[in-house]
This record gives structure tokens, sequence and C-alpha cells, in this order.
């Protein structure tokens, strides 16, 4: 590849032992902040994301709800998910939450993603899909603690938000962020996101939503893509965006324990029997029972 | 090849072509799926035409050899039924694997090794087969939950499987005389005497 971004951090199927190219590991880690309390949900974002990435989705159906689509596939790779919510005053909050790829700290997609190089994370902190590298098994989608990677039916191929991380190569925004009207969506560096998000969370304090808060679970090392919520408390209430996500201790095993312990194994009955046949030496059958039988042959003969 | 026509029969064509079937697609599953359990086994998907090859065809090998064992568990099942004789054997075996294999008491067409093998395969099998179907993308969608307790169990059991096959395989390399049983499926006398001698004496009347 001509493309070289060297600042990988980390690479599917690959031990630390042999990293991938990072000599730009400088780089300061980026963040999108979305306030869910300032969406209107216009689909703004859905639109320029469609438009940057180049990919149109299938004309769907009319499910009764705003949601259109009405779930994330793998060529809608951000959806406004709409949740209708009375609080204790009786009054009706409409939720509208921008669904779509966390990038995680700790990605459960890459964890467990058996191809090498088909999932990567820069050095900024995006997760992204080496679409060449992907052999369709599914395993991101097992992987994933929040249900994003979506495997196209056309081509078995998983995409996902890439966080144009083509854009961010040469210092744009994501088209998400560029588009969005009200300023729902903004974009920088984590730790001046948090800033932002820190005044937004004091504001909405202030106006009476005394658990607003900022969504960046630690649970898989803090994520890329962080909300505002003005129920930080139950973020299950925003169409169920889970309240402690982690990679599951099931994937932890499978990718974890389960393949160095195996290995070393099928590797000791390897040379188990190797040394076991060289020390003990081949189990035959005795001369004395092969002369028993000739003996009766013989005596049969007669 | 009749090499003495008084060699004993031990398997007929259709049983030996039978774990054939089940030898070769079992060999073509365990490199595809070390392939994808393992970063370090990945090159084996070169094997298969490429690692989405080798991800097409792996389930479908699994159907094949799921198909074959399922008969030839049925076939075999009534002679791995464990006796008391068995469990004898498997209290000597470390003498046996010692290579002293004089005291050992009386086999059938079976050791009590060779039926825990047995047991143990049928019970990985059913496991590999459940947890397959349900990682299966192409086909299935399960819930999430289960999805990822088969991808684990499916590792598991597969790593099992091909631990007790390596030692299936070396125990038919090491027992000399053995192989040819299930190559064209005789065994001379002397073997049957030897290491199943409640067998030899069942097929001969001696």
């Amino acid at each position: 590849m001509s493309m070289q971004s060297q600042d990988i951090i980390r690479r599917s199927a690959t031990s630390s032992l042999t990293p991938p190219p990072q000599v730009r590991d400088h780089k300061l880690e980026v963040a999108k902040l979305i306030d869910v309390s300032v969406c209107i949900g216009c689909k703004g974002c859905q639109v320029a994301c469609s438009e940057w990435n180049d990919i149109r989705d299938e004309v769907g159906h009319n499910h009764g709800v705003y949601d259109n689509p009405v779930d994330l596939s793998a060529k809608s790779w951000t959806v406004m998910r709409f949740a209708e919510h009375q609080d204790e005053g009786g009054r009706l909050q409409w939720l509208i939450r921008k669904d779509g790829c966390m990038h995680c700290a700790d990605p459960g997609c890459l964890k467990s993603c058996p191809s090498p190089g088909a999932i990567i994370q820069y050095a900024n902190g995006v997760v992204d899909f080496q679409s060449e590298q992907c052999i369709g098994c599914g395993y991101c989608v097992t992987g994933c603690p929040f249900n994003v990677p979506r495997i196209n039916k056309d081509d078995n191929k998983a995409y996902k938000c890439t966080l144009c991380s083509d854009r961010l190569a040469v210092g744009q925004e994501p088209s998400c962020v560029k588009t969005c009207p009200t300023g729902a969506i903004q974009f920088g560096t984590k730790e001046d996101m948090k800033l932002v998000a820190e005044d937004r969370v004091k504001d909405l304090k202030e106006r009476g939503f005394a658990n607003a808060g900022l969504y960046d679970p630690q649970g898989v090392g803090g994520t890329h893509v962080m909300y505002v919520l003005h129920h930080a408390d139950r973020p299950e209430l925003y169409s169920g965006l889970p309240a402690n996500p982690a990679i599951s201790p099931l994937v932890s095993i499978w990718k974890g324990v389960t393949k160095p312990l195996a290995t070393l194994a099928l590797a000791g009955i390897a040379l188990g029997s190797l040394f076991h046949y060289v020390t003990k030496g081949p189990n035959e059958v005795s001369r004395e029972i092969e002369e028993e039988i000739e003996a009766e042959d013989k005596e049969a003969a007669k | 090849m009749i090499r003495d026509p008084k060699d004993l029969k031990r398997y007929n064509a259709s049983e030996r072509a039978n774990h054939w079937l089940i030898g070769i697609s079992f060999i073509l599953l365990a490199l595809s799926g070390l392939a994808f359990f393992h970063p370090a086994f990945f090159p084996l998907t070169q094997l298969f035409g490429g690692p989405v090859w080798a991800r097409i065809i792996h389930p479908y090998l699994g159907v094949i050899m799921a198909l074959a064992f399922l008969v030839i568990f049925f076939r075999f099942k009534h002679l791995n039924k464990m006796t008391p004789a068995d469990k004898e054997w498997l209290a000597k075996a470390k003498n046996m694997v010692d290579g002293n294999d004089h005291d050992m008491p009386e086999q059938g067409k079976y050791n009590g090794g060779q039926k825990v093998m047995f047991w143990a395969l049928a019970v990985c099998m059913l496991l590999m087969a459940v947890s397959g179907l349900l990682i299966w993308r192409a086909w299935f969608g399960f819930d999430i939950t289960l999805v990822r307790l088969g991808a684990v169990v499916h590792a598991a059991a597969g790593a099992v499987m091909i631990g007790l096959i390596m030692v299936h395989v070396y125990a038919a390399i090491w027992v000399k005389g053995t192989i040819r049983a299930m190559w064209y499926g005789t065994v001379t006398r002397a073997w049957a005497k030897q290491h199943h001698r409640g067998w030899y004496r069942q097929v001969t009347g001696k």
C-alpha cells in the first residue's frame, strides 16, 4: 500500500510482540461528542454519512416511528433512535440518540477478529475496519458490546462507522459533525470534548436535569464517541444504550486464555508422542505370540 | 491385497470408508479451524484458497463430519459399552504406556482406552455440532449471548478434540500392525491375540 498512516497502535490477530507500524504515536486522542439534549432528530448526520462515505441503503418501510432506517446496516453506519420518556413530573421527553460505532479504547470487535489486520486502531483512538482483509466470519459482531458492526449480504464484509478516518487524516472533522445544524455533534481532542461536556452538564443541571452527565463508559476503556445525557444515571432510556458496557466474559475467555492454553496443550501432546516413541519404542507384536500362531498352523497342516 | 488368508477381518469396506470420510473432514476442519482460533495458524487458510474460502467451506465440512460420525456412532456404540475389565485396563494403563503390556486384562474388540476415546469424541462431536450451528452466520442469527457461548464452546471443544485425535493417531502408529485395520480391513492373528485376546477368541473360536 502506498498510503501509510504509520500510527496503528492495535491490529487484529497480531501479537503485541510484532506491533504494526506506529512511529507516529504522539497523536492526541480524538472524540466525537454527541449532546443528546441539543439534538433535534433531523437526521442530517445520517444523510451526511451516506453522502461522504458514498453508501446508499435500500429504501425501507415506515415502521410507524420516526426511526428511519429502523436499524444500523452495512449501508447505514449511523441512525437516529427516538425514544419517548415520561419524567417524574409526567412531562414527555423525546430522547433522540445518534447510534453508531463508539470507537472503544478497548474494542471487542478488534479483540475477536481472527484475520490479521482486518481491524485496526489508530493512535488517535479511531477503530477502523480494513475491508480487504475482512473474511466475513462475523466475529466482530460477536465481540462488540454495542451491537454495531453489520455484515453486508452482498459481499460478506463487515461495515461500520469509520469516524471518517479519511477526513481526519487530512485535518477535517467527521461529516456528521460538519453537517449538524444545531451543534449537537462536536469533534476535537478527547480532553477538549470532556471540557465541553463539563460545561454542558453544568448547564443541564442548572436547568433541572440533576442526573445529567457524560457517557464515556470505562468498562471498554472509555470511548471515542461520547454522549452528553440528561439522564446519565439511566442510559438504557436512550433506546437501550448499555449502562455498563464491557467485552463479554465469554469473549474474553474465547479470545484470551483459551488460545495460549490450547496451543500449548496441543504442542505438548505432539512433542509428548514423539518423545514417547523414541524413549519407550513401538509396541510390537511379540515374537512369542507369532511363534505360537505359527506352531498352531503347522499343527493344523499335519 | 490379502497377505495371509488367515488374517482376521476387523473392519469391512463400508466401515473403513465411513472412518476415512470422518478422518479427511476432520483434518480439513482442524486445519481451517485452527486458523480462525489462533493467529499463529492463520496462514493455514491458504490451503483452502484463502481465508474467505476457508470461512465458507469450514461449516459445510462440519456438517459432513457430524453426519458421518453419527453413522459410525450407531455402528460401534454397542461395541463400546464399558465393562469391569475395561476399568481394570484403565487402572493399569500406565504400565501399558510404559511399554509393559504383559499383565493387562484380556480385552474384547476395543480396550478401555479406545472406549473412553469413543465416548469423549462423541461428546465433543455433539458440542462442536451444536455450537457450530450457533456461530454459523451464513445461515443462522441466534441471540448474541448464545453466539458468544457457542464461540467459546466451539473453540474449547475443538481444541480438546484435536488433542484426542492426536492421541488416537499416535496410538495407531505406536501399536504396530494397527493401521492396516483401517487401510484394508485385516489384522494378523498374532496382533489380535496380543492386543484384543477376547475378540481373538470370539472370532477364531480358540
